[in-house]
């Protein structure tokens, strides 16, 4: 799970040109949007094409995209929970 | 009460110079046009992490209006709804459109990128001149051959006629593959006679923007 997390960081640096951030600066269990890293709907949007491409995962309705997205965190888990093997 | 159209300033950005106020202040000619518009972001210190999100042309955009504006007191002489902002080009957003094409040319790899997409028109770089200055009045991007200053004097004269407008960001903002030009004035109405750098005419628009090439 930690390695997924530090992954995760990684590609959502590069996925969403935060280039002025470190992954040790994303705090996993912050907020994603609003507070925390600031994202807003495009970033939403870039993010679950990050997990359809990387990961082949699709969010389905919106509400469990408010839920898988709120987070580094919540991103891993619900990657770790739906990843084929 | 004669009212005047002047030009109080502009600034401009291209052959890896920029020049405010008819002063070089910044030049890095060895680098490319996104490591040098990056160069000019982190040497006037701007803070706005979104700039990086930006394509390159809302980059160049943002970056000259950021200069053009600094040290400036717009935001305090003037309601966000009283600033225009009247952009031209002549490659609107083609470099962009050309850089999501390419990203959905594989049917067997199709991730369009949400954050490409959304600069697919040229007048995205007004929303984000608009929204870094909370600048909400007229905003148009006009698609020329090359820079049309009797179109443009004609266009931002009639809307400061009329009251739509008090001020106004105008000029060129262009970019294609390597090649990028961006000159900008700062547009204002005044009640003195030869206040500013020059009257707002065709002829004197067309002169800064010939004289700093």
């Amino acid at each position: 799970m930690e390695q997924l997390v530090q992954k995760l960081k990684e590609e959502i640096i590069e996925a969403l040109n935060l280039s002025e951030m470190k992954p040790g600066q994303i705090d996993e269990k912050a907020p994603l949007f609003v507070d925390g890293l600031g994202l807003d709907s495009i970033d939403a949007l870039e993010l679950t094409v990050l997990l359809e491409k990387k990961y082949g995962l699709k969010i389905l309705t919106a509400e469990e995209g408010k839920k898988v997205l709120y987070s580094v965190h919540s991103m891993a888990e619900f990657i770790t929970a739906n990843k084929k093997a | 009460m004669s009212e005047f159209y002047i030009i109080s300033d502009y600034c401009s950005i291209r052959d890896h110079e920029v020049v405010l106020h008819g002063k070089s202040v910044y030049n890095h000619a060895d680098s490319g046009l996104q490591d040098f518009l990056t160069g000019i972001y982190q040497y006037f210190a701007v803070s706005y992490p979104k700039f990086y999100k930006m394509d390159k042309l809302s980059k160049l955009g943002f970056l000259t209006a950021e200069l053009l504006l600094r040290n400036k007191n717009i935001h305090q002489q003037y309601a966000g709804n009283e600033v225009g902002i009247f952009l031209m080009n002549a490659s609107s957003s083609l470099d962009t459109d050309r850089n999501h094409q390419h990203s959905i040319l594989d049917r067997n790899n199709y991730f369009p990128s949400p954050a490409v997409f959304v600069y697919t028109l040229p007048n995205i770089v007004i929303g984000e001149i608009s929204i870094r200055h909370k600048f909400t009045g007229e905003g148009t991007f006009f698609i020329q051959e090359k820079f049309n200053p009797p179109f443009l004097v004609h266009y931002i004269k009639e809307l400061l006629a009329q009251g739509v407008i008090q001020c106004c960001i105008a000029g060129w903002v262009e970019t294609d593959g390597q090649n990028y030009e961006s000159v900008l004035y700062l547009i204002e109405k005044t009640d003195r006679p030869n206040a500013g750098i020059a009257n707002f005419e065709p002829t004197s628009i067309q002169r800064i923007f010939d004289n700093e090439k």
